[in-house]
């Protein structure tokens, strides 16, 4: 593509003053790319679609979705009822949330898996848990709109974590409602900051990609590229790649969008929110059931009360996520050659699930110690058992180079060409 | 590879499952609806419009004497299969007698009219407190009932909306234990509503409508066609759903396909490269 497009005089006038065209032959076209990457790298990308699609999607909508209390709820049937393919719309934008966070989830545990966080990727790794955070206040206030039950009691929930502050706990909340309870300038405001924060994420991915493109993609072997045989060009391999997986993707999240919309959410925000009754259950989206789990496990700690150590713990699960480059001490990127951190990746997995189920249940019995043990869990993983782990695993040999692991592995299956060590 | 690729999509499906599991516990027991199967089921699903058209014959009759449905437009019935002559006629007849539409005429006075296809159903009450004062309850709207109750329209797992509120209006009202008392003096036993005390009377009986298309008005007749007209009513755009939905899947299942044989002919030269220097 770069040289047939240079040929063209207007392109190439272009190009002499602004390189837009150099650019995108340069990221997008010649990008050397380690050539063994697996469809677990294909969710990046999906990561990346999502966004777009959701601020698509968003965009039509604000056009017809109106932030008032007295009218949100009905605003948003009329798009379902008579706005043409209004229901489509709306749909795709409210399944959309739940596949982003699905393929943004698997993203991080990818990260998790193989390293992708260690130098020296520290910076983009932290950027993508930047991008992670301002999708959850995107995705809570988002929620918000409809105006529904949960919605309502939803933002009461969670704009009341911040009175666990100390003493100025209770004028926060005050100053964040715009009143004494959320009403409609909650409405307003949350619709306002909807509709800003994902153009927010949209720079902070910009950066995210920056940062990916100084060192290149991590790989499943987790080893540096070694020269030119280790890599082949972005296009046509990992776009065609890409296009494959998305257009898998697409079928199940049509699947859902055409034949089962409402599953992923909660039947109660039918009911047009009422500040007078309460749910019977206030339960946030699924995507956010594992830190609600966190928020609901936490007693009192000493002499902080556990309203405060909830949101704490809640904030620190992510804020681990932060600093995990420095948390994690061993020197090998990948899964794939820690034989014992292997097994451990998968129970911090199964924690989280875990983690999710409790969410989805009252505090009582057996779920608030299920959920008091996940938590600790949780933090031991990340405080306690990474630091530990680097030291005392014995890493299996790592391959010489990533085109020499790919060709032993064709030619002998199951074995790898090491490094004598 | 393969086993851990099952075993992580396997997690995943585990996390989908746990999330979207039936999972707030029950206080008191209320026993499971059971399932029905309803003509808009599955992604084929359309709405059985005789059903329909019955079961709105039900909403006017009774249902709307209490509760309203303020998201539905006499001219959405259209869609519902009544003619548009049908439909000036059913807006021009008010569901409760005396009930017309408040508007202002051209000199500025308010008036009363009959509603016209272009107004939404006209509710049994002004407002809530004028239900409360006159049912000591406040019926909820009707318009997306069945979206709004236990998982909903089509739901992945567990009790449907459709399915519970059959189950309430016909199943519900059995015999109540011996232990049963009525909370106020308008509390009725239902067997499916949560907390077993519900303000609404029986509403449905044998023979409560006289059906204008000739079919016996068995309770269960009366049962399946207003959940059929609720459905619609909630969901008037389901019928375009599934079919936008099939068409969709073919062409998704058909672009897989050929970027699939896109992606294999492109790596090939890659993987042709690794056998090479195999030999």
């Amino acid at each position: 593509m770069a040289n047939s497009t240079k040929q063209n005089p207007l392109v190439r006038w272009i190009d002499y003053r602004l390189p837009i065209f150099s650019f995108m032959a340069h990221e997008l076209n010649e990008y050397p790319t380690p050539r063994n990457l697996s469809y677990w790298w294909n969710f990046g990308s999906l990561a990346g679609i999502m966004l777009v699609i959701m601020i698509t999607t968003g965009i039509f909508l604000a056009m017809q979705y109106t932030p008032h209390v007295s009218m949100a709820f009905d605003s948003v049937e009329r798009i379902m009822r008579d706005v043409n393919y209004g229901w489509l719309v709306r749909y795709i934008h409210m399944n959309g949330a739940s596949f982003f966070f699905i393929v943004t989830y698997i993203h991080i545990f990818r990260g998790i898996y193989y390293g992708s966080y260690k130098s020296p990727r520290e910076l983009l790794w932290m950027l993508g848990v930047v991008i992670l955070l301002l999708m959850m206040a995107t995705a809570f206030m988002g929620y918000v709109l409809p105006w529904g039950q949960m919605s309502y009691w939803g933002a009461t929930v969670i704009t009341n974590l911040f009175s666990a502050i100390p003493i100025v706990g209770n004028d926060i909340v005050t100053w964040l409602w715009g009143g004494f309870a959320v009403g409609n300038p909650t409405l307003n405001r949350f619709y306002s900051l909807h509709y800003l924060l994902p153009f927010l994420i949209v720079g902070v991915v910009m950066l995210h990609l920056i940062a990916l493109h100084q060192h290149g993609s991590n790989n499943p072997l987790g080893i540096d590229r070694k020269g030119p045989q280790d890599s082949i060009p972005f296009h046509p391999y990992y776009t065609i790649k890409d296009m494959f997986g998305l257009a898998v993707f697409l079928i199940f999240y049509a699947a859902m969008v055409f034949f089962w919309p409402n599953a992923l959410g909660d039947s109660q925000n039918y009911i047009e929110a009422n500040p007078l009754q309460t749910p019977p259950e206030i339960v946030p989206e699924w995507y956010f059931l594992p830190f609600y789990a966190i928020l609901r496990s936490v007693p009192d700690i000493l002499f902080i009360p556990a309203k405060l150590a909830g949101v704490l713990a809640m904030f620190g699960s992510i804020g681990l996520l932060f600093i995990l480059p420095w948390l994690d001490t061993s020197r090998v990127r990948s899964a794939r050659f820690r034989p014992i951190y292997k097994w451990f990746f998968w129970v911090l997995v199964l924690d989280a699930l875990a983690l999710g189920v409790v969410g989805a249940h009252r505090p009582e019995g057996w779920w608030i110690v299920i959920g008091r043990a996940a938590t600790l869990y949780y933090y031991f993983h990340f405080v306690i058992l990474l630091p530990l782990l680097g030291k005392f695993e014995r890493p299996l040999p790592l391959p010489v180079s990533i085109s020499a692991a790919v060709l032993a592995s064709h030619r002998r299956p199951g074995t790898v060409a090491s490094e004598k060590a | 590879m393969m086993r851990r690729t099952l075993i992580a999509g396997g997690l995943i499906a585990a996390l989908v499952v746990a999330a979207a599991m039936p999972s707030r516990a029950q206080e008191e027991e209320t026993p499971t609806p059971p399932k029905q199967y309803w003509s808009f089921d599955g992604p084929f699903g359309t709405f059985d419009r005789a059903s329909a058209q019955r079961g709105f014959q039900i909403f006017a009759e009774v249902c709307s004497q209490c509760h309203s449905m303020n998201l539905v437009h006499y001219g959405d019935l259209e869609r519902l299969g009544f003619s548009p002559e049908q439909v000036k006629a059913i807006a021009a007849k008010p569901f409760v007698n005396g009930k017309k539409v408040a508007d202002i005429d051209d000199e500025g006075n308010p008036i009363e009219r009959d509603a016209r296809p272009s107004d939404a159903f006209v509710a049994p009450f002004a407002n809530p407190k004028q239900a409360l004062a006159t049912l000591h309850a406040i019926p909820p709207d009707l318009s997306v009932i069945v979206k709004a109750r236990a998982g909903g329209l089509n739901p992945l797992f567990g009790v449907s909306g459709p399915d519970y509120v059959y189950a309430l209006l016909i199943e519900g009202y059995a015999n109540p234990p011996a232990d049963f008392k009525p909370a106020s003096p308008t509390s009725n036993y239902d067997k499916y509503f949560p907390g077993h005390q519900i303000s609404m009377p029986p509403p449905l009986s044998e023979d409560r409508v006289t059906y204008a298309d000739g079919t016996k008005a068995t309770e269960e007749q009366e049962g399946r066609d207003i959940v059929t007209f609720l459905a619609w009513a909630a969901e008037p755009t389901l019928e375009e759903r599934h079919r936008t939905g099939i068409a969709a899947m073919l062409f998704l299942v058909s672009l897989t396909g050929v970027l699939y044989a896109g992606k294999r002919r492109i790596w090939s030269d890659v993987h042709r490269d690794e056998h090479d220097k195999e030999d």
